[in-house]
């Protein structure tokens, strides 16, 4: 006779008896209270959170996300652009590039918006308490960094030398562009550059990786955080790598389609990673062996 | 014969086969939707059954890579086949389900979840890989941020499992570990013999079930004929995958020339992944009625092998059958144990069968061995 795992000692034998536990695909409503726009294709959203997302363990942290969802239009992921943790409310900047992200761009001050979250794993603020920071924003690339400054300029003093480094296409597409004096003045260095200038333009041209050159920064006491289009991120890495930054100290936030954001649905795997929970923001140490390998 | 014991997880007693009907009116009479092998449009697919005859007494499956034949045994076996296109993934994580409804009144929306429990299923006719493939979904679904329907639909699932004697064409359990013999997570597990079944009590709900169905002694004749039919089986595997540092193997490999060529004869068509029963991608669709009154957000099974499945902002990220193949199969053997401390492969055999060009993840494996 074979000893068997009885089914009453294992764990599933018992959820008929747990009360029904809520369903995380369904999201609570949020409202719009204000809305900002940025560039021509970009607007932020500041949404009111529901009621019952306004507990200090559900503030999101920066560089996570929430699952925005229109009814009938459909579910994104988009990450959370500020830090008033202790506000009721949550910004999020939106390129309008797809159906839902069109239809969010439509959005009227008071209208209702579905809301999950906040899912996925953080900058790595704590870790870089007492550190200096070198960020890099490349196009919409620069909303989920934006907590992280919003953070680092709310808890000042815990926090080093800050170095901004920002791009975009163009002038026009520079993002929260009306903010970097008010970033300047909390002691944060903030230079910007553009792929293509206009006539009034009188900063850098050239890629933003480029710039982490013109920043003095000791790599073994300063943490970069970039996100951006993966071609960016690439050259940020080189660069980080070339100028002595350890690999795991080169944190970037990855993007991929996202259906559920708890890890269920599958879609945003890159090798191990499923980049909801266990990203969006990883270390180059964690990425190295998949990030160059395309299309995994 | 000695006197009748008290049944108890542990126990091995013998059932006449003609009482299985007196199990499944037992377990319909508990509420339970029975569920089990039967033949559909030339297939032994798991559907509702309301008698013994509903299953395929006497016929047998041929499988191999992009074959599979229904034939007459020649005898009156009850589970003389192993597993077809259909798995019970199907009962517990359904194709289409809809999440919930949003009703638009006024300016506000209003949200209704469906209330209605799911059914209560009776899974009869479980192989050992299939437990296994369960064992797997939990970890995936009913662990961490979970699934409820899921949860509730395998917490109430009262599982007759049968060990399989005579493997299919396709089959690579052996290798993977997960059977041929069914050793947890089952209330019932029947040999089959050619006058009754040999059943192991699994749990508690299964000895009394089966208290109140039939049982009787087993003879020592029979526990030896059950015993060694398992153990035979192990060896007539029609399939075999090495699974020695095959993780490391996998990612190691990630640019082997193998995967252009396997993308040649892939044809994308996702069959692989529908009749997998571990693999667990879902898209969800959101639907409208003409007056944009009422919308549905409807989860439904996705593959891998979609191209919308990787689509990210104008594009997608996956666009070649190259890197689809490369995603499923190593998520199978490698990434899977990074997420979930287990290959996502249970040795079934269906990807292979069921492949309309007959891909053979166990000869990709082979490939990939041989030349990096």
């Amino acid at each position: 006779m074979t000893a068997v795992l009885s089914m009453a000692n294992d764990p599933i034998a018992n959820w008929g008896a747990q009360p029904a536990p809520r369903d995380p695909m369904v999201p609570g409503w949020a409202t719009v209270r204000a809305i900002q726009p940025e560039t021509p294709e970009v607007v932020t959203l500041t949404v009111e959170l529901p009621a019952d997302s306004r507990v200090a363990e559900r503030w999101p942290q920066p560089g996570q996300f929430n699952m925005l969802y229109l009814p009938g239009v459909g579910e994104v992921a988009i990450s959370v652009s500020s830090a008033n943790r202790d506000a009721t409310t949550v910004q999020h900047t939106v390129r309008a590039v797809g159906r839902v992200t069109l239809a969010m761009r439509a959005l009227r001050v008071g209208d209702p918006l579905g809301i999950r979250g906040p899912f996925g794993r953080p900058w790595p603020l704590e870790q870089a308490r007492g550190s200096d920071l070198v960020i890099i924003g490349g196009g919409i690339g620069l909303a989920p960094l934006r907590s992280a400054i919003e953070y680092i300029a709310q808890h000042r003093g815990e926090y080093g030398q800050v170095h901004i480094l920002i791009g975009a296409r163009t002038p026009a597409d520079l993002l929260y562009s009306h903010e970097y004096d008010a970033w300047r003045s909390h002691g944060m260095g903030v230079i910007s550059t553009v792929d293509r200038a206009d006539a009034q333009w009188k900063g850098k041209v050239g890629v933003v990786p480029l710039l982490l050159r013109s920043v003095r920064a000791d790599p073994s006491r300063t943490f970069l955080l970039t996100c951006g289009p993966e071609v960016m991120m690439r050259f940020v890495i080189y660069q980080a790598l070339a100028s002595g930054f350890p690999k795991e100290r080169v944190y970037l936030s990855l993007e991929r389609n996202m259906k559920c954001g708890i890890g269920l649905c599958g879609h945003c795997q890159l090798g191990p990673y499923l980049l909801c929970k266990d990203g969006p923001v990883l270390h180059f140490g964690q990425l190295e062996p998949f990030f160059f390998v395309e299309e995994l | 014969m000695s006197a009748p014991r008290q049944l108890v997880p542990g126990t091995t007693v013998a059932v006449p086969k003609q009482d299985l009907e007196r199990l499944f009116a037992h377990l319909r009479a508990g509420g339970y939707v029975v569920v089990g092998p039967t033949i559909r449009d030339g297939a032994i697919v798991y559907d509702e059954i309301t008698s013994m005859n509903d299953l395929p007494i006497g016929w047998k499956d041929r499988q191999s890579g992009g074959f599979y034949r229904l034939e007459r045994r020649g005898d009156q076996r009850f589970f003389g086949f192993v597993v077809g296109p259909h798995s019970w993934k199907r009962y517990l994580y359904p194709p289409t389900r809809t999440l919930f409804s949003v009703r638009r009144m006024g300016g506000e929306f209003a949200l209704e979840a469906p209330q209605e429990p799911p059914p209560r299923f009776a899974f009869i006719g479980v192989r050992s890989c299939e437990l296994a493939a369960m064992g797997i979904l939990d970890r995936v679904l009913a662990a961490g941020a979970a699934d409820p329907d899921y949860q509730a639909r395998r917490a109430n699932v009262f599982i007759v499992a049968v060990n399989c004697t005579e493997p299919g064409g396709t089959c690579f359990c052996a290798s993977m570990h997960t059977g041929p013999k069914c050793t947890s997570g089952f209330d019932l597990a029947l040999t089959e013999l050619d006058e009754s079944f040999v059943v192991e009590i699994g749990s508690a709900a299964g000895a009394a079930v089966l208290a109140a169905v039939s049982w009787r002694q087993p003879d020592e004749r029979e526990l030896e004929a059950a015993t060694d039919a398992v153990r035979e089986a192990a060896t007539k595997m029609g399939r075999t995958l090495d699974t020695s540092g095959l993780r490391e193997l996998l990612y190691r490999n990630l640019e082997h020339p193998r995967w252009d060529e396997v993308a040649q004869r892939c044809l994308s068509c996702t069959n692989c992944t529908m009749v997998c029963p571990t693999c667990f991608c879902t898209d969800v669709r959101d639907t409208s009625d003409l007056t944009s009154t009422v919308s549905e957000r409807i989860r439904v099974w996705d593959s891998c092998f979609n191209g919308e499945f990787s689509y990210l902002h104008g594009g997608q990220h996956r666009a070649t059958i190259r890197a689809r193949y490369r995603q499923w199969l190593t998520h199978k053997l490698a990434s899977w144990v990074d997420q979930f401390g287990t290959f996502g492969c249970v040795g079934c055999g269906r990807c292979i069968t069921w492949c309309p060009v007959g891909i053979d993840l166990t000869d990709e494996v082979a490939a990939l061995r041989a030349t990096s």
